[in-house]
């Protein structure tokens, strides 16, 4: 696809745009303004308590960003607005420059590029290991089609590839449910980049995870960046510090501090916030 | 393996020999309506009438606890309400039914009798062209078909889950239940419809009949059998259990559960429908009583004997329990439901996945 035919069809599209509702053209992303992901003072109350509180985030395309922030800041809640599961009471929540996120599904919203791995690892656990894989993949996720369908021998090629990523090769054919716990992370994990997301949203991808699988997680992360974007929660700050490059403090639903890892942890107020008054 | 649900035991219902045992089994079960027909009575190979009801009846009931194995073991929902698709599609039945018998009922009537009784001149709107057989076909598969659609679109596209679906289900089939016993309903109050006389011309009580529509039920059972099988196997299959499994998870997936779950829904409505259109010609009798809120709990209670996530289990756990029934009410009526309580609570606590779970721990010993 040349750049040329892909500006001509963006120009064609940008009345729809206002409404939130085009696709990415031509399967592309409009992340002409360099970000792919923007909240704009998004407020969600659950019975009078509120969960974010006035958020303006944006995460830049091809970024690895970490959101840090104690219990109750709304990390989660952030996600959830993000992926569809939680409306906003205000504001707004836009994917690269035209999609509303806002006006999506859960299912729509995976379709269109965000992944998201959930704090407790889940897998399809009576499945196996290639079996999650394969449902995950991309591509037409209709009931008809599911009736019809046959893996291709590039799907085959591309869960083989993905099996060596997350390092489960050898326990293909193993039932997930039966994998240890920084297994069914990894499988989660791998089962995001089937779907060939441009966005990913890991809760916590490495609690409960041994050092050495740490490491191996970081690592793999750092491997995405720059193909995807990604926002890591995470509470491990040692692992943080071997990840990011900017990290975003989230209190009491709205954004506390913003910098890098140093930097923040050296701010008097995101001390006062972890350590209490 | 402590998996509660495997697919791996639905795969493993797949092997050839499992295969074969079944298709075996339902070959013999072939003979019964020969053994009918061709023997005299008095004969030491002739099978009764009585035999062949009670065996079609309960391979009816096969046929439902398929269906509701696809739901609830397969996809998660617990239906309390199946026994309303299997009752309307006998109503569907029993409606054509009760026009075969023309003028021969007890008021020399061309209206079924308990229209005579309620004192009705005409026959109502909803009844015409019940009087053909394909008319009664397409009433069968479509009303419980429509009715399982717009419910289960409701519910399924509120997000109503768990035991929150399974007593709505419970209070659709009650409500029905009360609907049909109301003479004003048209469908013969409390006692529903009885006294067929003919099925597409021919006498419903002659041997050939009875074994033709017991052979219709043997053929339904093999095809649901292998109908099932091949959407366990299929991706679709995988999707079920993944809605049963971790539904959130196949929603970031990009799958939309709504329409899987409405599709096997509807699927198994009807399936249940063909099933109670099968079973009133056989028994004879279709009345509300078919859409007690109890009737649906014991369809639950077959597939959890027999085996949930499997094909053969739910089919097993029929079987079982209604002969057993059969037994038991002839032999101690006052303490059947006992014992069909103790029946449920001892397969809940000693075989978790159920009776076809207890057979393949033996086999693997």
């Amino acid at each position: 696809m040349s750049a040329a035919s892909t500006t001509q069809s963006q120009r064609e599209n940008w009345d729809g745009e206002a409404h939130g509702l085009a696709h990415p053209v031509d399967g592309k992303l409009d992340t002409r303004h360099g970000a792919i992901l923007y909240l704009d003072d998004v407020t969600v109350s659950f019975d009078g308590f509120r969960a974010l509180n006035k958020l303006t985030l944006d995460i830049g395309v091809g970024e690895l960003r970490c959101i840090i922030g104690p219990n109750g800041a709304g990390k989660t809640t952030m996600m959830d607005v993000i992926t569809g599961k939680t409306r906003p009471d205000s504001g707004s929540v836009f994917f690269g420059q035209t999609i509303d996120l806002t006006r999506h599904t859960e299912p729509e919203i995976a379709q269109l590029g965000i992944g998201r791995k959930f704090q407790k690892p889940t897998v399809f656990e009576a499945m196996s290991v290639h079996d999650n894989l394969a449902l995950a993949l991309a591509g037409n996720k209709s009931v008809w089609a599911s009736l019809r369908s046959r893996l291709t021998g590039a799907q085959r090629d591309r869960i083989g590839e993905l099996l060596a990523t997350i390092r489960l090769t050898d326990q293909h054919q193993r039932q997930a449910g039966l994998l240890s716990h920084g297994q069914k992370q990894w499988l989660e994990i791998g089962m995001l980049l089937a779907q060939e997301p441009q966005l990913l949203l890991l809760d916590e991808p490495v609690a409960g995870m041994t050092d050495a699988e740490t490491e191996k997680t970081a690592e793999l992360l750092l491997t995405l960046k720059g193909q995807h974007s990604l926002m890591v929660v995470e509470h491990d700050m040692d692992f943080v510090g071997s990840i990011a490059q900017k990290v975003t403090v989230l209190a009491e639903g709205s954004v506390l501090a913003e910098g890098s890892l140093a930097q923040v942890q050296a701010d008097e107020r995101v001390i006062e916030v972890y350590l209490g008054r | 393996m402590s998996q509660p649900y495997s697919l791996k035991l639905a795969a493993a219902a797949g092997p050839r020999a499992t295969t074969l045992g079944v298709g075996l089994l339902l070959g013999l079960l072939l003979l019964l309506p020969l053994g009918h027909v061709a023997f005299a009575e008095g004969h030491a190979l002739h099978v009764s009438a009585y035999t062949l009801t009670l065996t079609g009846k309960i391979l009816c009931y096969a046929i439902v606890a398929l269906a509701m194995d696809l739901v609830w073991g397969y996809t998660g929902l617990l239906s309390l309400g199946h026994g309303l698709f299997f009752a309307l599609g006998g109503y569907g039945m029993g409606m054509y039914l009760m026009r075969q018998i023309g003028r021969d009922g007890n008021y020399q009537s061309d209206l079924p009798d308990f229209m005579v009784f309620l004192d009705w001149k005409e026959l109502p709107w909803f009844w015409q062209g019940s009087e053909h057989f394909a008319w009664a076909l397409l009433v069968i598969v479509l009303v419980p078909g429509l009715l399982a659609l717009v419910f289960g679109w409701l519910a399924f596209r509120s997000r109503i889950k768990g035991v929150y679906f399974s007593i709505m289900t419970q209070a659709l089939t009650f409500a029905a239940m009360l609907l049909f016993f109301r003479n004003e309903t048209g469908f013969g109050g409390n006692n529903g419809f009885t006294d067929f006389k003919r099925i597409l011309g021919f006498g419903i009580a002659e041997p050939a009949t009875r074994a033709v529509l017991f052979a219709a039920t043997v053929l339904l059972l093999a095809l649901a059998l292998w109908g099932a099988r091949w959407l366990v196997l299929s991706k679709f299959g995988r999707i079920l259990t993944a809605i049963r499994d971790a539904e959130s998870r196949l929603m970031f997936c990009g799958y939309n559960p709504l329409y899987y779950k409405l599709a096997i829904w509807v699927l198994s409505a009807v399936l249940c429908a063909l099933a109670g259109a099968l079973y009133v010609p056989q028994v004879g009798i279709i009345n509300p009583s078919e859409m007690s809120p109890g009737n649906s709990i014991e369809i639950a209670i077959w597939v959890a004997l027999g085996g949930r996530g499997t094909l053969i289990g739910p089919v097993l756990g029929a079987a079982i329990v209604n002969g057993a029934k059969s037994w038991f009410t002839v032999a101690f009526p006052e303490y059947w439901l006992f014992f069909l309580g103790f029946l449920f609570i001892a397969a809940t606590l000693l075989l978790p996945n159920g009776v076809l779970g207890l057979l393949r721990k033996k086999g693997d010993r």
